[in-house]
């Protein structure tokens, strides 16, 4: 992984400092809470319900078992001993002290870590493939170029008050597991018929209140020209992008507004002037340097290597349900990507605590190079691990709470914060989330549902990025009172769809319900185990689903008014 | 109100405190459209007023600076970066960034030498990147001028190419 240089950690450290000075100015009262505001912000730091919340950035999800050890020890020493894995690959900590954040600043910095730019209006944590580097199925590995836009990024004097924030997502494959559709810029890199490098460029997708799957507006970006192109759409952006209405100002808007034959020609026309300037053209020894950084592991290799197929699990169900729900084929023969369900019966989803979080340093460092990955669905991954140590991980996963088999599963929830920790929420997450899980939990042991995404967000803002799930809830206000509406059919895949609201709100104790009677319509309506939930919903409609949950007369089932 | 600007001796380059320097005097008279400008000294007047009037304002004695909105297109610098010797450049609010753009596009696309000078809402918190992306002088909207200069140092490593400097750090150092 990418280690930091002499110059990467004087950023880091120059910026713990300049915050220390940034946090006694509001302690001493130099600065008003409403001055102070930006400046936290570009930091990460936010003001929730109960508390500051403080949201550290895993470039790419890509963790060091040291890293993680750190993080254990940060929510141990500053927080209550746990944390919170976002859907951008980020950890938050919910309850830290102003006072102390700084001290968590310098503490992340002394491990190659930090804060920088996970809010603000600004360039954000670039997320990718939490299988780069190992997935069968990968043409380019995604991760020199998401360090190269995370420098580039970095303090970028240009970009650092944009009308609003700005998400970038890196893909290496066809079957795209970083939802680039959904994102301020998406970048799938391939090799072309010359065996070039390059970017396909999609601009302008996005979540919240106004869902958008991103145009393509570059079929092939030569790889040198990616921080050219990429300045290209930030200063068009940065001029043209709306600030009269927040809730406009993202770049989806300024895409869908201009037309996205205008936006393309006005991005390559600013391209064409600054493409060949010095600054910004990409070198191949610059590539290579970073892409050292991202060398494979030292796999080691036997004649009698077992494969996944042939694994013999004997009697171990146990062991057999978490192979087949959790673990993936690796692109080494003898090795498998092993994922780790953050979505137990006995946490929030994405939540982790540092007992956990030292479990899983050590199990990476015994099992996987020393390396975890953080998934943009709150899970994590253990990339490298031999076929024959399945058992064993499996084993002391179990001891920690962290062997749930049910990877890509309903029950496999990814939920915001919702209303218990978020200022900004409508209705709580956790607990539908709870309630969703408990329902669904027999059925999905008893019956294999196949992959099915289940998100939540507590609001329109849509962190839990409930669009884009198969089964989207999103907490809505109706006079003083949590309501949850029900969305069928999204998808963050190649294949990226925006969820269609299935009918009229549910109160917080239908919810669940809904959500059981529409998995229960899918089991009866596929023609085989094979025909995933997504293909049934895209085969039949909406209609089978909303008189399952409605009943046949919708209208004569409403509780309260819609 | 403080203004801070760069010395006349400092070298382009990516922003120190020792470049910087509280000024004491400043020539520039900035004049609002509907009173008359002076006949001789340095005016600051509006992009409006300097398109009705720019042959009679270019033929005053004195140098002229212009007022630029920051949601000015781009096209509309050309002329200006020939012509003026200060652009002032406006922060209705230090979240608009929209003038950090106008800046670099008057450096590196129409090649203006002069001074840019960033009004309205500036705070210390922005001076470094202000002056990286090619802006000479900032009237600090409030807060100590001491402490804004020292804000310079804040950072002495930067990652990209900018206005003061045309490599990224990449090809400025050797990397591991
Ligand atoms: S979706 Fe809404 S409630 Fe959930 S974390 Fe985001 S802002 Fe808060």
């Amino acid at each position: 992984m990418y280690r930091y240089d002499e110059h990467d950690r004087r950023i880091v450290v120059e910026r713990a400092r300049q915050f220390r000075t940034q946090v006694a100015r509001r302690i001493s009262g130099e600065l008003t809470e409403e001055e102070f505001r930006p400046l936290r912000l570009q930091n990460g730091l936010y003001i929730q319900l109960h508390a500051y919340m403080l949201r550290i950035a895993i470039p790419y999800g890509l963790l060091s078992a040291t890293q993680i050890r750190k993080l254990a020890d940060i929510t141990r020493k500053y927080d209550r001993g746990y944390g919170h894995f976002t859907t951008r690959q980020n950890l938050q900590l919910n309850w830290p002290r102003l006072e102390d954040v700084p001290t968590i600043l310098d503490e992340l910095a002394s491990v190659e870590m930090h804060a920088i730019q996970t809010s603000g209006n600004c360039v954000r944590n670039v997320t990718s493939d939490p299988f780069a580097g190992v997935a069968r199925d990968e043409d380019v590995d995604p991760r020199p170029y998401c360090e190269i836009l995370r420098q580039y990024s970095t303090f970028h004097p240009e970009f650092a008050t944009l009308p609003r924030k700005f998400k970038i997502a890196v893909t290496g494959s066809k079957n795209d597991r970083a939802a680039i559709a959904v994102h301020d810029i998406g970048l799938r890199v391939l090799k072309n018929d010359a065996g070039e490098i390059g970017f396909e460029v999609y601009v302008g997708g996005g979540q919240g209140r106004t869902p958008m799957i991103a145009p393509r507006i570059r079929a092939f970006l030569p790889e040198r020209d990616l921080l050219a192109y990429t300045e290209a759409i930030l200063r068009i952006y940065n001029q043209l992008g709306r600030r009269d209405n927040l809730y406009k100002a993202r770049i989806k808007i300024l895409v869908h507004e201009t037309g996205v034959p205008e936006f393309t020609r006005l991005v390559e026309e600013e391209f064409a002037r600054i493409a060949s300037d010095e600054g910004l053209v990409l070198t191949p020894d610059e590539i290579a340097r970073v892409t050292r950084h991202f060398e494979p592991a030292s796999y080691e290799t036997t004649p009698a290597t077992p494969t996944l197929e042939g694994l013999t699990l004997g009697k171990d169900r146990t062991l057999a349900r978490f192979v087949e729900a959790n673990v993936l084929p690796h692109r080494v023969a003898g090795y498998a990507i092993v994922q780790i369900s953050l979505k137990s019966e006995r946490l929030p989803p994405g939540d982790v605590t540092h007992v956990q979080l030292d479990a899983v340093a050590d199990l990476a460092d015994r099992f996987s190079f020393g390396r975890a990955v953080v998934t943009h669905r709150q899970n994590l991954v253990l990339t490298d691990v031999k076929i024959a140590a399945l058992a064993a991980l499996h084993a002391d996963l179990a001891k920690h709470d962290l062997a749930t088999p049910n990877v890509g599963r309903v029950t496999d929830i990814v939920a915001c914060p919702g209303l218990d920790y978020c200022d900004l929420a409508n209705a709580r997450s956790i607990p539908v989330a709870a309630d969703v899980a408990s329902r669904l939990r027999t059925l999905e042991q008893e019956q294999d549902l196949g992959p099915i995404t289940l998100n939540i967000s507590g609001c329109i803002n849509a962190c839990g990025h409930h669009h884009v799930g198969n089964l989207g809830i999103l907490g809505i206000d109706k006079l003083g009172e949590e309501f949850y509406q029900l969305t069928l059919g999204g998808d963050h895949t190649e294949t990226a769809a925006v969820g269609k609201i299935l009918g009229r709100a549910f109160a917080a104790d239908e919810i669940a319900g809904a959500v059981e009677k529409t998995v229960r319509t899918y089991l009866a309506l596929r023609t085989s185990r094979d025909e995933t939930f997504l293909a049934v919903y895209r085969r039949v409609g909406p209609t089978p689903f909303k008189e399952a949950v409605y009943g046949a007369h919708p209208a004569s089932s409403q509780r309260t008014a819609a | 109100m403080a203004l801070i600007r760069r010395r006349a001796s400092a070298p382009r380059r990516e922003p120190r405190a020792a470049d910087f320097e509280i000024a004491s005097d400043d020539s520039w008279l900035s004049i609002a459209d509907d009173a008359s400008v002076p006949a001789t000294g340095d005016v600051i007047v509006s992009l409006a007023r300097f398109m009705a009037e720019s042959e009679a304002l270019l033929a005053r004695e004195g140098r002229l600076g212009v007022r630029v909105p920051n949601d000015t297109l781009p096209e509309l610098l050309a002329p200006l970066a020939t012509s003026a010797t200060l652009i002032a450049l406006d922060f209705p609010t230090h979240r608009d960034g929209r003038a950090y753009s106008l800046a670099r596009w008057l450096r590196s696309r129409f090649g203006f030498r002069g001074e840019i000078r960033a009004t309205g809402k500036v705070v210390r918190d922005q001076l470094a990147n202000l002056a990286r992306v090619g802006f000479d002088s900032f009237e600090l909207a409030r807060g100590s001028a001491e402490l804004a200069l020292a804000s310079f140092d804040d950072f002495t490593v930067h990652y990209q190419a900018t206005s003061d400097q045309p490599l990224p750090l990449w090809k400025r150092a050797a990397r591991a």
